[in-house]
C-alpha cells in the first residue's frame, strides 16, 4: 500500500496540518488574548483532530486532544483567561500531539501537560478564589451506608464546582469489589469557601479519608514538575519550517483544470493534423513537442484527480458499527485495495450507492446470530469490500457471508410487481439483475436501514451514469457479491481511432485486446458464422456495418478489433483502423444518451465528431448472440 | 418515595422524639424496643437508615450493628450510633462494628433532623 493510499497516512497529514494552524492560532491568541473568534477557531481545530483521529485508530491522539479540548472549552466559554502561561502550555501539548502522531509508543505521557494546561488555565480563572479539595473514602464506605454522590452534592452546594474523579486506585475488573468505594474525587470550588465547611461534609468520616483541600490556583506538586517533564517533547519536535508536503486544492479548480487540459487536447489534435497536411517539417517538430507535453500535462492533471478508495472506506466502517448495534447482528468489515485510485467526482458519487449495497448486505444479506448458528456459521456475520484494477477498470466488490439471495423469491416478488410474466424462462443473472429494477424490494419487513426498494435501482443509476456496471452474483446459504465495474475516469481515456462507412468511432485503448484481419471466409457480408477462431478460441464478432445500418460498399480489407469487459470477448468489424488518439469525452445530449453502444462523443484534430463505442455493452450482445447460436445448436 | 428508617431505643420517649420529628420530615419510622427487636425486624424488611441506642437491654447498639452489618440487607444501609457520653474510643469501637455516623445525647430535633438528611439523603 502506498504511503499516500494508506488513510492513516493520510489522518497524519491532516492532523499535522491542523497542528499547525492550532499553533499559529496559538501565536495569534499571544498578542490578540481576548479574540473569542481566535479561541474558537483553535476549538474547531481540535475538534477534527479529535474527530478524525478516533476514526483512524488515533486512539492516544484523540484521548489527548480530548481533554485538550475540554480544558480549551473553558476558555471559550469565558470560564478561564488566556494567559502567557496557557498559550506556553498549550503550544507543549501541540509538541505533544505531534509526537503521538509520529510514534504513539514513544511519546512521553500527556497527562503533566493537561494537568499544567488546567493548572494554567486555574490560576487564570477570573476570581482565582476558591478551594480544591482531593478527597478518597474508605473502601468499605458505599457498604456502610455513605453516599458519595451526597457527599459531592454537599460539597457542591458550597459554590461553584468542577469535579472530576480520581480512578487511579480502581483495579482490572476481574479484581474489582462493586462495592468497594476505589475512586478518589477532585472537586474544585469556586469562591469564598471556608475549609471548614468542607470538613464539615466529611464530618463522619474525618480521621478515615485522605481530604486535601487546597487553594485553588495553587499549582499542585504534580503540576509543578509538568513543563520539566513536557521540554524533552518539545526539543525532539522537527523544526516546522518547511511546509506540508502537500496541499489542499479546491476541487473546482482540478475540475476547471481537467477541463481546460481536455481543450488542449483537442486543440492539439487539430494542430497536428494542420501540420500534417501543411508538410511544413518545422511545424511538424513543433506540433510533435506539443503533442508531447499535452499528453503529459493530460497524465498529469489526471493523477491528481485520482483519489485512494480509502478515503471512503473510513465512514463505511462507521455504518457497520452502527448497523450492527442497531440490528443487533455482529458484522466483521474488512477493506481490502483501498489504494485503489478512481476519478475524484466517481468516488464521490459512489459513496452513497456503497452505502446502500453495504445495508442491504447487513440487513438482507446477513442473517441473525441464531440463525446463523442454526446452519454452523460463525455468529459474526462479515461483510468484505475490496477493490482492484481490471483494464481500464475498476472493480469494487461487496461481498457478504449471508444468506445469499433466493432466486425463487425474487421470481415471486418480481412476478407480483410485474417486472416479469409468469411464464418468462429467464436465467439466475438475468433474475437478479431484476432486484436494480426501480420498485423491487424481497425483503418482508420494511426497516428503517434498508427495503423501501428505492435503493438498488438509485444504485444502478448512479453506477450506469458513470458508465459503469453492476453484477450480482450469489450463492444461496453462502452470501451475495455485487460487483461495481467502473471507468477509471470520466474525462479523458486513450482511444483506438476506427473508420466505419466513412464516420469515425473511437473505441477505449484498454478495452482493445488485439486487432485482426478479417478472414476471407467472412469478408462477404452476413457471413455464414458469426465466431472468429482466433488462435484456436472463439470468439463471436458483429459487423458494426450492419449495426450502424451503413450502406456503403465495405473496404477489401476489413479489420476485426477484440475487446474485452468482464471477462468476455467480442470481436467487432471496422472498415478501417486509423489511429489512436486522445479521446476527451464529451457527454451525449440528454436526447442522444439513451442511445445503446455509445457512451459518449468526442472531437477529432479536424473538428468532426466520433462517437464512442460503449464496450461493455458491445461484449452484451456478443453475449447474446452466443447464447443465441447456443440455444440454436440444442434446438438443432 | 419516603424512605423508612428504623430507630432502635430502650427509651420510649426518645423514640417518640425520633418519630415525631422524622415524620413531620417525611420519613417513615419503624421502632425497635431493643438490639434483639431490631434485628429481628432488619431481617425481614430493607431500611434506608438505622438509628441506634448504645446503652440497651437484650443487645446493646455496638453489639447489634457488628451482628446487622452481617445480614445480607444490612449492605450500603447507612447507621448511625447514639450515645450518651463522646467517647473517642467507643466512637471508633461503633464505627468499627460498622456505624456509619454518630450522635452525642442530648441532641435536639435540628441536630437529628440534619444527621438523619446527610446520612440517608
Amino acid at each position: 500500500m502506498s504511503a499516500e493510499a494508506d488513510p492513516s497516512a493520510l489522518f497524519r497529514q491532516e492532523a499535522s496540518e491542523l497542528v499547525a494552524s492550532i499553533e499559529v492560532g496559538l501565536l495569534d491568541l499571544e498578542k490578540r488574548e481576548g479574540d473569542s473568534e481566535l479561541i474558537a477557531s483553535v476549538f474547531r481545530d481540535l475538534h477534527t483532530v479529535k474527530g478524525s483521529g478516533a476514526m483512524f485508530g488515533f486512539t492516544e491522539v484523540a484521548a489527548f486532544v480530548h481533554e485538550f479540548e475540554t480544558a480549551f472549552d473553558r476558555l471559550r466559554r469565558g470560564e478561564a483567561a488566556v494567559n502567557a502561561d496557557v498559550i506556553a502550555v498549550s503550544l507543549k501539548a501541540c509538541d505533544h500531539i505531534r509526537g503521538l502522531l509520529a510514534d504513539p509508543a514513544t511519546a512521553p505521557a500527556g497527562k503533566p501537560i493537561l494537568d499544567a494546561l488546567a493548572g494554567a488555565m486555574d490560576s487564570a480563572a477570573a476570581s482565582g478564589a476558591g478551594l480544591v479539595v482531593q478527597v478518597r473514602l474508605p473502601a468499605d464506605a458505599i457498604r456502610l451506608g455513605h453516599h458519595p454522590r451526597r457527599l459531592l452534592d454537599e460539597l457542591a452546594a458550597l459554590g461553584k464546582t468542577r469535579i472530576a474523579a480520581l480512578p487511579e486506585a480502581i483495579p482490572p475488573l476481574d479484581d474489582l469489589d462493586p462495592t468497594d468505594c476505589l475512586t478518589g474525587w477532585r472537586v474544585e470550588i469556586e469562591g469564598n469557601v471556608d475549609p471548614a465547611d468542607v470538613e464539615a461534609v466529611f464530618v463522619f468520616l474525618a480521621d478515615l479519608i485522605d481530604l486535601e483541600i487546597t487553594p485553588l490556583g495553587d499549582p499542585a506538586p504534580s503540576m509543578a514538575e509538568a513543563p520539566r517533564e513536557a521540554t524533552p517533547a518539545r526539543t525532539a519536535a522537527p523544526a516546522q519550517g518547511s511546509g506540508p508536503d502537500t496541499m489542499r486544492v479546491a476541487t473546482e479548480r482540478l475540475d476547471e483544470l481537467m477541463d481546460r487540459v481536455g481543450e488542449l487536447v483537442i486543440a492539439e489534435a487539430r494542430l497536428h493534423s494542420i501540420a500534417q497536411t501543411a508538410g511544413d517539417s518545422v511545424l511538424l517538430v513543433v506540433a510533435e513537442d506539443i503533442q508531447r507535453l499535452a499528453e503529459g500535462l493530460r497524465d498529469a492533471t489526471m493523477s491528481m484527480r485520482m483519489v485512494p478508495i480509502g478515503s471512503i472506506t473510513g465512514r463505511f466502517r462507521r455504518l457497520v458499527r452502527d448497523l450492527s448495534t442497531q440490528l443487533g447482528r455482529p458484522i466483521r468489515f474488512e477493506t481490502s485495495g483501498e489504494d485503489t485510485e478512481l476519478d475524484k467526482t466517481v468516488i464521490e458519487l459512489l459513496a452513497d450507492p456503497l452505502v446502500h449495497i453495504i445495508r442491504n448486505a447487513a440487513d438482507h444479506g446477513l442473517e441473525s446470530p441464531q440463525e446463523r448458528q442454526a446452519v454452523c456459521k460463525p455468529e459474526t456475520g462479515t461483510i468484505e469490500l475490496d477493490a482492484e484494477y481490471s483494464g481500464a477498470e475498476v472493480l469494487i466488490r461487496v461481498r457478504d457471508d449471508g444468506r445469499g439471495l433466493d432466486p425463487a423469491k425474487i421470481r415471486r416478488r418480481a412476478i407480483d410487481r410485474g417486472l416479469t410474466t409468469e411464464d418468462a424462462q429467464l436465467s439466475e443473472a438475468e433474475l437478479f439483475r431484476l432486484v436494480l429494477e426501480p420498485g423491487f424490494s424481497t425483503a418482508e419487513r420494511v426497516t428503517d436501514l434498508s427495503g423501501r426498494g428505492v435503493g438498488m435501482d438509485v444504485v444502478r443509476r448512479t453506477v450506469e451514469d458513470l458508465r459503469g456496471q453492476i453484477e450480482i452474483a450469489s450463492e444461496p446459504g453462502h452470501g451475495s457479491t455485487i460487483t461495481l465495474r467502473l471507468p477509471l475516469t470520466l474525462a479523458i481515456i486513450d482511444g483506438l481511432l476506427i473508420e466505419i462507412g466513412g464516420e469515425y468511432y473511437s473505441i477505449p485503448l484498454a478495452a482493445v485486446e488485439e486487432c485482426v484481419e478479417l478472414p476471407a471466409p467472412h469478408a462477404a457480408a452476413s457471413g455464414a458464422s458469426s465466431f472468429l477462431n482466433i488462435r484456436g478460441s472463439l470468439v463471436p464478432f458483429v459487423r458494426l456495418r450492419d449495426l450502424f445500418a451503413v450502406t456503403a460498399p465495405p473496404s477489401d480489407f476489413q479489420k476485426v478489433v477484440v475487446v474485452t469487459s468482464g471477462g468476455s470477448r467480442i470481436g467487432l468489424v471496422v472498415d478501417r483502423i486509423v489511429a489512436n488518439n486522445q479521446t476527451v469525452i464529451k457527454q451525449l445530449s440528454r436526447l442522444h444518451a439513451a442511445l445503446k453502444g455509445f457512451s459518449g462523443a468526442t472531437i477529432l484534430g479536424d473538428g468532426t465528431v466520433a462517437l464512442i463505442l460503449d464496450v461493455p455493452q458491445l461484449v452484451a450482445l456478443g453475449r447474446t448472440i452466443e447464447d443465441r447460436s447456443a440455444r440454436l445448436e440444442r434446438a438443432a | 418515595m419516603t424512605k423508612t428508617i428504623l430507630a432502635v431505643d430502650d427509651s420510649p420517649s426518645v423514640r417518640q422524639m425520633v418519630q415525631m420529628t422524622l415524620k413531620g420530615a417525611g420519613y417513615t419510622v419503624v421502632e425497635a424496643v431493643d438490639g434483639e427487636d431490631a434485628l429481628d425486624k432488619a431481617r425481614r424488611g430493607r431500611f434506608d437508615a438505622v438509628i441506634t441506642d448504645q446503652n440497651m437491654p437484650k443487645l446493646d447498639g455496638i453489639g447489634f450493628i457488628r451482628r446487622f452489618r452481617e445480614l445480607p440487607t444490612a449492605v450500603g444501609v447507612p447507621v448511625v450510633f447514639l450515645s450518651t457520653e463522646s467517647r473517642d474510643d467507643l466512637k471508633a469501637e461503633a464505627r468499627a462494628a460498622g456505624a456509619t455516623g454518630w450522635m452525642t445525647k442530648p441532641f435536639d430535633q435540628t441536630m437529628l433532623l440534619n444527621v438523619v438528611k446527610k446520612i440517608a439523603g
